[in-house]
């Protein structure tokens, strides 16, 4: 059994009970025990006096790719779930291209499997929304949520079949679960390589418009309007995309979106010099939808900040711009980069908080997001100050792809808890004498 | 300025407009070398040229390896079909074994953009674009422009047509970024299909949706090869209807000034971009643009050796 553990000197953020407070929080019997301005320490607990860093709900991922099965020379359930509490996450939500493809419940319970054994973050499988990803046929929805998926997505293969994508959509209702699109028309973007503009033209690399986004994410919002399927806009990108999801909002359509770090922190200007480490889809975009996916986090069109976590190894990263894998590693730099946004005074700690962890636990449906009294204990535990310079030593995931190696950040996760057990403690915080566990 | 401060050939936008005259000065001066009873001279005696073409290319690939032999070097080459490429080698291995026989100079071409910048982190010998992708062609624009300063003297204060596909054409953009450095006016022209869209402006070109406005009064047009496999699509509705609307014919030329220089970096589709009686016309300067490709390569090897 593990001694109770008490906080103290936390600033304590929990959007879900609009929490942000300097006080005390306790952890006892893998629970959250009590959290206020002062408490009562059972006398067994270990005292860690915080001095002022956060105390947040558990962060959750709801989008990254863990590679496994398939390919498990870029990333294992165990690395990347090490990269996820090492980056503050207590939960990711693993998108279904594996190899095979996570579209039957077989494939959902050997993620879960792996992710029981590796006991680091807690796994969420997103299953297929159809066979293969080949968006035809539907997998079996409620036999895979019997297994354990959470939502369902063919991700990086969006479903070009309107027809089948409002089948989804409709079918998704009998079991009150999500569809995650990942909006973008396959013709409009076929062979381009980054945003398309002035910084294409300038590299000789075919672009992507945004309208391509912008098309499929209107296509989605029409087809949740029709169906009132629940639907969920994954890494939105561009000004025009924020603006239609906005609006959809305001119709009372059912819609929730995500962006990621990068969206909100690089441009296209990132890829210049052939950067392969900048190549992704949707790729980066230019400094006015940049501004604009910022103003939707403020204002609440955007819900959540999920990473997209993409590892892959050098094979795919250094070789010609043209061929190189697309996607960037995110898990252990998100905390830092979308700390930037309170640090600018773009939004408060609580509304980040809301969209690393409560938004995300309300729209997949898992638990987590909160500190009540009785909630397992997945904490997060932040230095917003600690400066750090990203090296590929310093990283847990078995890939180092990021276009932030090498530069120097701000805020880290320096002990993560699920359950209210240390799974990320590099200071020994939690570590108990010998003889004392 | 009397060498390079580049050290590879990447592209014009990495040249200078000092670098640009000092190339098209060499170029001038070693022209008549291909006019001698002997063709050769020593300057690169010793040195290997190695040519790397990952894409079908006749032009540009025998000027390059006749500049190389005109200047003493020891030249060889691989074509894509023939490399161990196809043998699921990757590029930046290929490129690492030829530099294990210690080549001086690798001249490259490739589909994919940016390859030439990719060797240039892994190899030590200097590397020369000779096409990558659809992003820089600098030797063909350096070649243009040495063609349209030896017939009108000089570059500054003309008017430059480039028509056809802008978008998808290496040739295009560098000739665009050399004309544009050395003072000229560039306006482009063609599909709306083929130029980027919504634009006003591309890389310091003007861009006119009619051609005519391009043509008017201008003093050199260059006509691009409409590349086949966008006829039919629906990027270009047929050769028929690009002929008549973005062809160049001899309506078309009566537009611009009289004696206007007209050029194709080839090869020309005859009768769909250039009708043949004007790239066999008076004011044709697409043979002499060849020419003068040998002797601009021959300044570019000779100006990277100069510097080493």
């Amino acid at each position: 059994m593990m001694r109770p553990l008490l906080f103290t000197n936390a600033r304590i953020i929990d959007p879900s009970q609009d929490w942000d407070f300097s006080g005390e929080l306790l952890v006892k019997d893998g629970v959250i025990g009590a959290a206020g301005q002062s408490l009562e320490a059972p006398q067994d607990a270990r005292v860690i006096d915080l001095e002022g860093k956060w105390l947040v709900p558990g962060l959750i991922d709801m989008h990254v790719h863990l590679r496994e099965p398939g390919e498990e020379y870029k990333e294992t359930i165990e690395t990347g779930t090490a990269a996820a509490v090492a980056g503050g996450f207590t939960a990711v939500a693993c998108m279904p291209n594996t190899r095979p493809v996570n579209d039957s419940a077989g494939v959902t319970q050997f993620i879960l499997e792996k992710a029981r054994r590796a006991a680091k973050a807690r796994v969420f499988p997103i299953a297929a929304i159809t066979l293969g990803q080949k968006g035809e046929q539907l997998t079996e929805f409620g036999d895979l949520l019997s297994a354990g998926a959470v939502a369902f997505s063919d991700d990086g293969l969006p479903v070009r079949n309107a027809r089948v994508m409002r089948h989804a959509l409709e079918y998704v209702r009998n079991f009150d679960a999500l569809i995650i699109s990942h909006s973008e028309e396959p013709e409009l973007s076929r062979g381009g390589l980054m945003n398309e503009g002035r910084v294409s033209v300038s590299l000789g690399l075919k672009g992507i418009p945004a309208a391509a986004e912008e098309v499929a994410v209107f296509r989605d919002v029409a087809l949740a309007e029709l169906t009132g399927g629940r639907l969920h806009i994954a890494h939105v990108s561009t000004r025009g995309s924020v603006e239609i999801v906005r609006r959809a909002k305001a119709r009372g359509v059912a819609i929730t979106a995500e962006t990621a770090p990068h969206y909100f922190s690089l441009t296209e200007e990132a890829v210049i010099g052939y950067n392969t480490s900048a190549k992704m889809y949707p790729p980066l975009r230019t400094e006015e939808d940049r501004m604009a996916i910022i103003e939707g986090l403020k204002d609440g069109t955007i819900d959540a900040i999920a990473t997209d976590h993409a590892p892959h190894s050098v094979i795919e990263k250094e070789c010609e711009f043209q061929l190189a894998a697309n996607g960037i590693i995110g898990l252990e730099t998100s905390v830092a980069l979308s700390l930037n946004l309170v640090r600018s005074g773009y939004i408060s700690a609580s509304q980040l908080i809301r969209c690393m962890s409560s938004s995300p636990s309300r729209i997949l449906g898992v638990p987590g997001g909160s500190l009540a009294t009785g909630d397992p204990a997945d904490i997060s535990i932040i230095d917003p100050e600690v400066v750090f310079t990203l090296t590929r030593e310093s990283l847990h995931s078995m890939s180092h792809n990021s276009p932030f190696l090498g530069e120097t950040l701000q805020g880290k996760a320096i002990l993560t808890l699920i359950d209210g057990r240390p799974v990320y403690d590099p200071e020994g915080n939690c570590s108990h004498p010998p003889g004392q566990q | 300025m009397k060498c390079l401060n580049a050290r590879h050939i990447l592209g014009i936008s990495t040249l200078s407009p000092g670098e640009i005259s000092l190339i098209l000065d060499t170029a001038e001066s070693l022209k008549e070398i291909l006019d001698r009873p002997i063709k050769k001279v020593p300057l690169l005696r010793g040195k290997t040229v190695v040519h790397l073409f990952f894409e079908p290319s006749t032009r540009t690939r025998l000027s390059f390896e006749l500049a190389a032999k005109r200047l003493g070097a020891d030249t060889l080459g691989i074509s894509a079909g023939a490399s161990s490429v196809k043998k699921g080698e990757t590029l930046i291995d290929t490129a690492r074994n030829i530099e294990a026989m210690r080549p001086d100079v690798i001249v490259i071409r490739h589909p994919y953009s940016g390859t030439p910048h990719l060797l240039t982190k892994y190899i030590s010998s200097t590397v020369i674009n000779a096409g990558d992708g659809i992003n820089e062609h600098p030797s063909q624009a350096l070649l243009d422009a040495f063609t349209v300063r030896e017939h009108l003297g000089h570059i500054k204060g003309l008017k430059i047509a480039i028509l056809g596909d802008i978008a998808h054409s290496r040739v295009a953009h560098s000739d665009i970024l050399a004309f544009t450095k050395m003072g000229a006016e560039v306006v482009v022209s063609g599909p709306a299909t083929l130029l980027p869209p919504r634009q006003t402006e591309v890389l310091g070109a003007r861009v006119a949706l009619r051609v005519e406005e391009a043509l008017e009064d201008a003093d050199a047009i260059i006509a691009l090869r409409i590349q086949r496999e966008r006829q039919g699509r629906s990027l270009v509705p047929s050769k028929r209807e690009y002929a008549r609307f973005f062809g160049l014919g001899p309506e078309k030329v009566r537009l611009a000034r009289p004696g206007v220089l007209i050029m194709h970096p080839g090869p020309i589709n005859r009768g769909v971009e250039m009708a043949p009686e004007v790239a066999d016309g008076p004011y044709s300067v697409i043979l002499d643009q060849v020419t003068n490709g040998v002797a601009v390569r021959m300044a570019l090897l000779a100006l990277l050796f100069k510097k080493s």
